[in-house]
């Protein structure tokens, strides 16, 4: 296995607040690595450093080093916009734009300034189809997508961000909006992108963890307490801490 | 038998209740009844004009001569409005189309870039000059703006232009935080969303916000235009107040508006000439309502769900 994204020593500050208490974490490439932690604990905080985000919060203080591919992507030279095409990044709620199907998709694309609308509808129709959700929404392109399930929203939001061709993907609880038949969709569509892209999940659900990933990492109070292979951590973890919070003690 | 009768009793909260309701339902009532009464009134006098006057309606609506006093050569009185309807609908339009960019982009700076001081600032001084009296506008547009123009075209300063100039300014602050308003309902997943893909601010702006907030802005503007279109007093103290077809922007028009009230002191109730202004109000009323309708169809087409 190849890392994809280093990350050494983070620090992050809500102004006098600390948030992320420093800690390492590396990614595979073409791996699902679970967050997992209970409420408050700084997954969403430590997701949103990664195609920063954060950069958007006034009162937001990060130290530590991120690499991507070895590229240090706080570095000055860095250029925003394509490091957030390159990690791409699914929200918690289906938040698809209030146009049509096909307008979602488009989006990223058109960004990029691509015209050619044959190579469009060639790249809406392919990521639709990653997503899972092409059957549902081909003979409604022109439909707003906002005329759709939470399910359905959600998958053509993963599309949205599929066309402009990511190497990694950020999923901030990407399912828990969701009922349990949409989010198994979404589930398998994961496991099959896994070839393709690599993928960082919150999660609060357990089994979803372990299903899907291959590595979870437990976060507690901003710090990460352990690390490991899925399958490890949720058979026979080293910590006592992962294993009350696995058990249901507390969180 | 007493818990019976306990039951059957209505509660003091349910005699409250329908004590609250009959108030209210009295209340729409009462506002029925007057918004009819304005209606029968307005509609009943405006067509007196072709009832008892047997004005044809087209020619009223066409001609462009208007001289209600006077005997015309076909032998009928002379009341066309078509210089008064598109003078109305010229100035409305060109100040709406004067003051919307501006509008946009203070409304893009006051809901989307500004830090909030700025923010703060700029929603005080629009609320300070909605609350404006319009005589005012017209008594700043008949001391600045009027001899402006008097000074660059020539003629008397009076005109389309000046009045123009003078709704623009006073629909600016309808349009802008109507527009803001818009604006600030696009919620911000969606500029996250966007940005999460790799726009830029600027992009997300106008291919996200402003794209959401269509809807809202349109009404915004339709809100402007109902207001200049409505507006009497401080178009009539620019505008020169000749009923003549407008052939440019620099020389004496009059608007539905500007006529009514300048000619409402001058006549006789019960005569052509005050029936003929009744017409022009009924004009008026008419159009309004076509402005209510069309912001109930964009609002119903466009909301964001
Ligand atoms: N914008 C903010 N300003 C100040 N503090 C914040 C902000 N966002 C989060 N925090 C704080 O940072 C900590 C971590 O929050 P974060 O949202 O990352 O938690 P989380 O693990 O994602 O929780 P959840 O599972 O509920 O989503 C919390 O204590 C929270 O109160
Ligand atoms: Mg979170």
């Amino acid at each position: 296995m190849t890392g994809i994204l280093q990350t050494e020593n983070v620090h992050l500050y809500y102004g006098e607040n600390e948030a992320l208490h420093g800690f390492d974490l590396n990614f595979n490439k073409n791996e699902i690595t679970a967050l997992i932690g209970p409420s408050g604990c700084g997954k969403s905080t430590f997701l949103r450093c990664l195609n920063r985000m954060n950069d958007l919060r006034t009162n937001v203080t990060i130290t530590g080093s991120f690499k991507f591919n070895g590229k240090d992507i706080y570095s000055p030279s860095i250029d925003l916009t394509e490091l957030r095409k390159t990690i791409g990044m699914v929200f918690q709620q289906p938040n698809p734009f209030p146009f049509s199907v096909y307008d979602n998709v488009a989006y990223g694309l058109k960004l990029a300034g691509m015209k050619n609308k044959h190579k469009i509808d060639k790249i809406v129709e392919e990521s639709l189809k990653e997503a899972a959700v092409w059957d549902e929404v081909k003979d409604s392109l022109n439909k707003s997508a906002l005329s759709f399930s939470g399910g359905q929203q959600q998958r053509i939001c993963i599309a949205r961000v599929l066309a402009v061709k990511p190497k990694i993907i950020l999923m901030d609880e990407p399912t828990s909006a969701l009922d349990p038949i949409s989010s198994s969709k979404i589930e398998d569509t994961l496991v099959r992108l896994k070839k393709d892209f690599t993928i960082i999940m919150v999660t609060h659900n357990m089994q979803q963890a372990s299903r899907i990933s291959d590595k979870t990492a437990f976060l507690l109070n901003g710090d990460l307490i352990e690390y490991d292979s899925t399958q490890k951590m949720f058979v026979n973890p080293s910590n006592k801490k992962t294993s009350d919070y696995l058990n249901g003690e507390f969180g | 038998m007493e818990i019976k009768k306990k039951l059957l009793m209505s509660s003091k909260e349910t005699r409250q209740d329908k004590f609250g309701k009959s108030i209210s339902y009295l209340s729409i009532g009462f506002i029925i009844l007057l918004v009819s009464l304005i209606l029968y009134f307005i509609i009943s006098k405006g067509l007196s004009t072709f009832t008892q006057n047997n004005v044809n309606v087209w020619d009223f609506l066409t001609k462009q001569d208007w001289s209600p006093s006077s005997i015309g050569k076909d032998g009928k009185p002379e009341v066309g409005a078509l210089p008064m309807i598109i003078t109305s609908f010229g100035v409305t339009i060109l100040s709406a189309i004067l003051a919307t960019p501006f509008a946009i982009a203070i409304g893009i700076y006051m809901s989307v870039i500004a830090p909030k001081k700025g923010r703060k600032f700029l929603q005080i001084i629009i609320e300070m000059l909605v609350g404006i009296p319009s005589v005012v506008y017209g008594f700043l547009g008949l001391t600045i703006i009027v001899p402006m123009n008097r000074h660059l075209f020539g003629g008397t300063g009076f005109g389309i232009l000046s009045a123009t100039l003078v709704l623009f300014v006073m629909v600016l602050p309808t349009i802008t935080s109507l527009t803001v308003d818009s604006l600030n309902s696009v919620p911000k997943y969606l500029s996250d969303a966007s940005l999460a893909l790799g726009a830029t601010r600027w992009q997300t702006i106008y291919k996200v916000i402003l794209r959401a907030a269509i809807p809202g802005i349109l009404t915004a503007i339709i809100f402007g235009m109902a207001r200049a279109f409505g507006e009497a007093l401080a178009v009539q103290m620019v505008i020169g107040n000749a009923t003549l077809m407008p052939k440019n922007l620099i020389t004496p028009a009059s608007t539905l508006t500007s006529q009514l009230t300048t000619g409402i002191g001058n006549t006789v109730m019960g005569t052509l000439g005050n029936n003929a202004l009744w017409s022009l109000a009924l004009v008026l009323l008419l159009m309004s309502l076509v402005f209510n309708i069309i912001v109930k169809i964009i609002g119903k087409r466009g909301s964001i769900k």
